[in-house]
């Protein structure tokens, strides 16, 4: 069968199949098992409602459970266990964080993801409050949001090409085409660079195409931010005679200083998976694997399940400190 | 007091000024791509992208007609035309017979040619090869010209890259597989989704806290570690590599999103209405499906553009879920990483390739944008 017809009766049958679920199953609810009629209408009903919810819920909760939730214990086990030839596995305690602790390479993602941590998720956030704090005193300032907030819009594979094409690199006596090249000799510079072959720089220019992505999120959500500050706020800072450099970094700034560790946290989410630029880039040549590429080489490459899951184990653990500060931020605003 | 107004224009212009230079900056890295896609291989080879726009100073090798076009006039032997047959006219500058002396000749002047005859070229192309014996060889004889070639943009890589059937790294199949991928996995969660917010907003049961909580945790869990336990399962229940597995992950991954997203808004929906319907009599069934799910559309346009545009753009999960051995089944992000890997040089398929990917989540995006910051804003765990 054809993928297209395959896809629209995917759609047909998942989206009857939702509906269907949720009409019937209500529906056997309310007529079949607890008749709101009869004797026991009363206690009926409230059963019936005692049960729907979890009738709504029951789809999501399955999904959520076998994709979400179970696979963080079995890579957990996983992490523990060999993968042995005829489909079976062994325990074999931590060997596999031994073995991934003995390979440079593992430091070298880790190391490099570090400096991806410190780097993306600063300049991301200081270009976004930048660009909303500027684009906000101008007419053209939802043009210019436009643009900056586009590349989110664009795959991190199609940026990466993107970005290949600022990064290219001609022999000496050919005119360059990448802009970085043209620049850098324009300026002054000797002989052109192959830019991504640099070790340790050239994650800065890898990290560029995230900046690059990110800005535009982190704009919004401030720009949003900087909106709501109460106006009496600036106008006392006005009367009182304070420039506009003190009104931004002393007044704006402390009041959406939740928003921004808001942004900064989920730009750091993003950093901690990030795997399509340095796949379709530089596949971790020169120095430049992180963490979420040396995992999927592990396992699609190395074959090495155990390996590979201690590796996203690692991953997680950075995740955690995130996980459980936004869970507990979440708790404290529902009640 | 005039002091203070000078300043204050000063920094106007400031603003401005470095509004326009960030605004450049990043678009500029995405219109290198965009002119790059319609220009061809020779002119991307030679130029940077951002000199097509103007008129640029070219060194070419052209060649006049082959000896076979020779006619004999008054006893001489004499090649006649254009330089520039079939290609746009060009002003030329200078011109030579030797790879050595490329510009040693002004138009209109007579050069004397290696193998013997001359050779007068014209500025807008027309030459004249004159010999009292007749030409030789079968190939036409090479000129170089300096010439100063008008911008030209050609549509060819788009046609070549997605309607050439013979074309085996097109981006036709890559592209019906990417919406194949995309519109299921972008519907079926919403559906799913809506039901459990709506019992997480609106209804009263023990636990209900502690599932929000969840949902909330289950947004930063990175879908790496759900990669080797998931492809163990579908290989264990059958399905192996394939479209359906992949749709259900995309479910699975988007769903916690969709929850939260879907979740906090129908919160703020006005609880007056829904009481009302539920002391008419409503059951919680048609409460959800006639009156929160119409008034939820925001919420649910700004969660299916996110789903959309990461589905779309996604290769991680088509690369462990779908494309297996035989290829059929690739996605354009896959398809552009193995172009990178071996045309890298060849921009012009390169950047077309890519840009046909783009397309279309740009077009989503420039359609759609305001649902897009509505949701970015409420998604954004606070």
């Amino acid at each position: 069968m054809h993928p297209v017809f395959q896809g629209l009766l995917t759609i047909l049958i998942g989206v009857c199949g939702c509906v269907g679920y949720f009409y019937f199953s209500n529906l056997f609810l309310d007529k079949v098992l607890f008749p709101a009629s009869g004797p026991n209408a009363g206690r009926n009903i409230n059963r019936a409602n005692i049960v729907r919810p979890w009738l709504f819920l029951f789809p999501a909760l399955a999904a959520l459970g076998l994709y979400l939730a179970y696979p963080v214990f079995e890579t957990l086990r996983l992490s523990f266990t060999e993968r042995l030839p005829n489909n079976q596995s062994r325990f074999v305690g931590l060997a596999n964080y031994q073995q991934m602790m003995s390979e440079p390479k593992f430091w070298e993602a880790l190391k490099n993801n570090m400096l991806w941590l410190l780097v993306v998720p600063a300049m991301s956030t200081a270009f976004g409050l930048l660009a909303a704090q500027l684009s906000d005193r101008v007419r053209w300032g939802n043009i210019a949001k436009s643009i900056i907030f586009m590349p989110m819009a664009i795959s991190f594979v199609g940026a990466a090409v993107i970005w290949k094409l600022v990064y290219d690199t001609r022999p000496i006596e050919q005119e360059q085409i990448g802009v970085l090249n043209a620049l850098y000799l324009y300026f002054g510079g000797t002989e052109p660079n192959t830019w991504l072959t640099i070790p340790f720089w050239n994650n800065f220019f890898l990290m560029a195409v995230l900046i690059w992505i990110q800005t535009g999120f982190a704009m919004v959500i401030i720009s949003a931010a900087l909106r709501g500050i109460p106006e009496e706020t600036i106008e006392a800072a006005i009367v009182d005679g304070a420039n506009p450099f003190q009104i931004f970094f002393k007044i704006k700034v402390p009041q959406i200083m939740g928003t921004i560790v808001v942004v900064w946290t989920t730009i750091t989410i993003v950093v901690l998976k990030v795997f399509d630029i340095v796949f379709a880039m530089t596949n971790g040549q020169w120095e430049t694997q992180v963490l979420a590429n040396y995992m999927y080489d592990k396992m699609f490459r190395g074959i090495d399940w155990g390996v590979g899951s201690a590796s996203a184990m690692v991953i997680m653990l950075l995740v955690t400190p995130i996980l459980v500060w936004n869970v507990y931020n979440a708790r404290k605003e529902m009640r | 007091m005039d002091g203070m107004v000078g300043k204050k224009s000063t920094l106007v212009w400031a603003v401005h000024l470095s509004l326009a230079a960030l605004v450049l900056l990043w678009l500029f890295p995405t219109a290198g791509l965009f002119v790059s896609s319609f220009r061809t291989s020779d002119q991307i080879a030679t130029s940077g992208w951002w000199k097509a726009m103007v008129d640029s100073e070219q060194n070419l090798t052209l060649r006049a007609a082959s000896p076979a076009d020779q006619q004999e006039i008054d006893g001489k032997f004499v090649i006649e035309g254009n330089l520039f047959d079939g290609r746009k006219a060009s002003d030329i500058t200078a011109w030579g017979v030797s790879s050595k002396a490329i510009a040693d000749y002004q138009p209109g002047d007579t050069a004397t040619l290696r193998k013997g005859g001359t050779a007068t070229v014209q500025a807008n192309g027309d030459y004249r090869l004159e010999n009292t014996e007749q030409f030789t060889g079968k190939r036409g004889t090479r000129i170089f010209v300096t010439a100063t070639i008008a911008p030209e943009f050609t549509t060819d890589n788009y046609s070549n890259v997605l309607f050439d059937p013979n074309n085996s790294e097109g981006m036709a199949k890559a592209f019906i597989n990417t919406l194949t991928v995309t519109i299921p996995a972008t519907i079926i969660p919403i559906l799913i989704a809506a039901f459990a917010a709506y019992a997480l907003a609106w209804m009263d049961f023990p636990g209900r806290a502690l599932l929000i909580a969840v949902v909330v945790g289950l947004l930063v869990v990175p879908l790496q570690l759900a990669l080797i336990p998931l492809l163990k399962f579908h290989n264990q229940i059958g399905i192996g590599k394939g479209y359906l597995g992949t749709w259900m992950a995309h479910t699975g991954f988007g769903l916690p999103l969709a929850i939260y997203l879907l979740r906090n808004y129908m919160v703020g929906l006005p609880k007056d209405i829904i009481e009302n319907a539920r002391v008419d009599g409503a059951t919680e069934f048609q409460i959800f499906t006639k009156i929160i799910l119409p008034l939820s559309f925001p919420a649910l346009a700004s969660f299916a553009i996110f789903q959309f545009l990461w589905t779309w753009n996604d290769l991680l999960v088509s690369l462990v879920f779908l494309i297996d051995s035989t290829g059929e089944t690739t996605v354009m992000t896959k398809r552009i990483v193995e172009l990178l890997g071996t045309r890298g040089g060849n921009w012009e398929i390169l950047a077309t390739s890519a840009f046909v990917s783009i397309a279309v989540p740009l077009m989503v995006f420039f359609a759609m944008q305001k649902y897009l910051v509505r949701g970015l804003l409420a998604g954004s765990v606070k």
